[in-house]
């Protein structure tokens, strides 16, 4: 099911939405499954499952660590089929964010359809721009699924069509020019690349990469959509000395996070 | 994605190749795209391009008959493209001039790359010294041990150099923190990529800096033999260095194009870098080709004594020559690139890299199967003084400590070759 309806109700509610990332298979499958049930509980609209993949080229160090500690615990592709049916379950939008080359492998179109019926929303390519995705336009739209493609700081009005025209669910614009990572400031950029950005479309922008505190939350939550984040949730499963204590973090981030999306524009 | 037209889809060879990289990296791609084509038709960049080649690498590059190395490729005429002779000691520095001085029209201060072997960090290097750009170069900490003194070059070249702990610490792993970084700084920067693949354009402009090498030897061989050669064989990591000797023989349907791939220690013990043996069509590094894969599309770790071999992806237009039929690729092993590596150097006085050893190895093979009467064009596509450590440690010709081991010292080995 798309998360179409999940962002028209935070915009009813007047706020952005809060789209929280965590890898599946960290620290384990059934940690990261219960670590995406804390996202929900806490306040996260939308969960994007993350596929941990060995080269992640648009990952800093956090996602990049919690990948390799995810495949070398043995997560499989499969995994996030399950973890999709857990958090539609809960209620929140299931959206996985996956490098291409382990779609193209499980197969487009066998990948789509099992998506589908895991309650999987739809794909976050980041390295899949539309240009080449025909094969995943044809089953997204086969199966009814969300593609959600990137625009960056560096998209010229060109590029903003040509990404935006093959969107649905939402747009994801990344707020700096650089790897997921949390940042001391990411405003401005992303201010006026969503400004841009809603020249060409309708649709939801959602603005991630970078963004760690209730504070930016809020901030970015002023002309956002939504607001995706990541590397510092991840971070709260890393560096934790237990489990228990990994959700503990999580979940006060979570609600931090939450809460700076809910007081943005009031 | 193949497509079934006759007619390759937008920067496709055949159905490989395209664009799989972040959107972020899109603008610089199409200005790349527009300043190339638009440089290679300006009369003063290509003027400028023939200089250097001329007066700063020392092209053209001579060829070389080797009888005496023929004498065990079952007495066919063998001739070496004498790449090793380039300024900076391989085939790397054509490509990184050309990008070199597409950096400078495009107005960017700072050039990165990613090295295996580190032949293409220290032509690099040397390119953005000879031009006045920063410098910097990522490499595998593991490579960054097997090719220690090839760090200290760069370094003296004044690039910095960022050794890359995440993943298998080598070449594909530099190649991920390159993307990074220029994600992050592409507005200053410009990633000069050194090999045939990575998002188009780079495979076709990587290529077409190298193809110098196949018009050079084309015109040589005909001038010295008076025929066109049975094969051109090179070693395949990336591709580079093979596009630039096929190319010009592609259109020459009796010429067999041979590549040589990494074999490690043999494709049955899994470890070894024969992607057209053991890989599958897929995504690596922007290009759609093919891949060393688990079954769930995660990279496999590659294995080769050469470093500059030790990759799990290759060039996008090999996977389309070979699905074309028109070039044919094999396997060599650890053992017999060193055994050729070794004859080389006894037999001719000419110490070859590991990589180009590859090569070798393949002629050794070809010759025997073809004959006497088969003339032989190999790309050398580099000496051999960085790899002096590996080889010397191969057969026995130090200690664990680095100190000589001579012949009536206990554990030294042979080198194995009969005279
Ligand atoms: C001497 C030499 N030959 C060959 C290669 C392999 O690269 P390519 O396949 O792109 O020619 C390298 C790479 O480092 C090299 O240093």
């Amino acid at each position: 099911m798309s998360v179409g309806p999940v962002l028209e109700k935070c915009r009813a509610e007047n706020r952005a939405a809060l789209i929280g990332y965590l890898p599946v298979g960290f620290p384990s499958v059934e940690g990261s499954i219960a670590a995406m049930a804390v996202l929900v509980e806490s306040g996260v609209d939308v969960v994007e499952i993350g596929v941990p993949y060995s080269d992640p080229v648009m990952d800093g160090p956090v996602i990049q660590d919690a990948a390799v500690r995810a495949l070398a615990g043995g997560v499989r592709l499969k995994d996030i089929f399950t973890a999709a049916r857990e958090v539609s379950g809960a209620g929140a939008g299931a959206l996985v964010m996956t490098y291409w080359n382990p779609v193209l492998r499980y197969g487009v179109e066998r990948f789509a359809a099992d998506l589908v019926a895991a309650g999987g929303a739809g794909l976050i390519t980041p390295d899949l721009i539309p240009d080449e995705a025909g094969e995943w336009i044809s089953a997204a739209d086969a199966h009814d699924l969300d593609k959600v493609f990137l625009v960056a700081p560096s998209s010229t009005p060109e590029r903003l069509e040509a990404v935006t025209s093959q969107c649905r669910g939402f747009v994801y614009a990344t707020a700096v020019m650089g790897v997921t990572g949390a940042r001391a400031s990411v405003g401005e950029a992303a201010d006026a690349l969503v400004s841009r950005t809603r020249e060409h479309t309708d649709l939801p922008v959602c603005v991630g990469i970078g963004v760690s505190t209730g504070d930016q939350a809020a901030e970015v939550g002023r002309f956002a959509d939504g607001v995706i984040v990541g590397s510092a949730l991840v971070r709260c499963l890393t560096e934790a000395d237990s489990e228990e204590q990994g959700l503990k973090a999580l979940g006060a981030l979570a609600r931090e996070l939450a809460d700076g999306v809910r007081r943005s524009r009031s | 994605m193949t497509t079934t037209s006759n007619v390759p889809a937008y920067g496709r060879f055949g159905g490989f190749g395209g664009r799989y990289v972040p959107e972020a990296l899109i603008p610089a791609l199409e200005q790349l795209e527009e300043v190339w084509r638009k440089a290679v038709v300006d009369p003063e960049f290509v003027g400028e391009l023939e200089r250097l080649q001329r007066t700063y690498t020392g092209r053209p590059s001579i060829i070389t008959e080797v009888p005496r190395f023929a004498e065990h490729c079952g007495g066919a005429r063998v001739i070496l493209k004498r790449e090793d002779l380039n300024h900076t000691g391989s085939h790397k520095i054509n490509n990184v001039l050309g990008q070199a001085l597409l950096t400078r029209r495009m107005g960017k201060t700072r050039v990165i790359a990613e090295t295996g072997a580190g032949q293409h960090g220290v032509a690099t290097a040397t390119a953005a010294a000879l031009l006045g750009l920063e410098c910097v170069i990522y490499m595998g900490r593991k490579d960054t041990e097997r090719q220690a003194l090839n760090v200290a070059r760069m370094r003296l070249l004044g690039a910095e150099v960022v050794a890359v702990d995440h993943g298998s610490k080598t070449l594909k792993d530099a190649v991920n923190e390159a993307f990074r970084d220029w994600v992050a700084n592409v507005g200053t920067t410009h990633y000069v990529l050194g090999t045939v693949t990575g998002p188009h354009p780079f495979p076709e402009m990587v290529r077409d800096f190298h193809r110098v090498i196949g018009v050079e030897a084309r015109q040589q061989v005909l001038d010295l033999v008076g025929r066109l050669p049975d094969a051109v064989l090179a070693c395949v990591g990336g591709g580079s260095n093979a596009m630039g000797i096929f190319h010009r023989f592609i259109d020459d349907g009796s010429v067999r194009l041979i590549g040589l791939e990494a074999g490690g220690e043999g494709v049955e013990s899994g470890k070894h870098a024969a992607r057209f043996s053991a890989g599958i069509p897929g995504v690596l590094h922007g290009a759609f080709t093919y891949v060393m894969q688990d079954e769930d599309g995660q990279t496999v770790e590659s294995h080769s004594v050469s470093a500059g071999l030790d990759y799990p992806s290759v060039g996008p237009e090999h996977a389309h020559l070979l699905e074309s039929g028109r070039a044919e690729y094999r396997a060599v092993t650890d053992v017999e690139a060193m055994e050729a590596f070794s004859l080389l150097s006894r037999t001719e006085g000419i110490l070859p890299a590991i990589e180009s050893a590859h090569a070798l190895a393949g002629a050794m093979q070809v010759g025997r199967e073809l004959g006497r009467d088969a003339v032989l064009l190999v790309n050398l596509s580099g000496r051999g003084d960085k790899d002096v450590h590996t080889a010397a440690e191969w057969f026995g010709l130090i200690g664990g400590d680095g100190s000589a081991r001579l012949p009536d010292d206990d554990g030294a080995k042979g080198l194995g070759v009969q005279q």
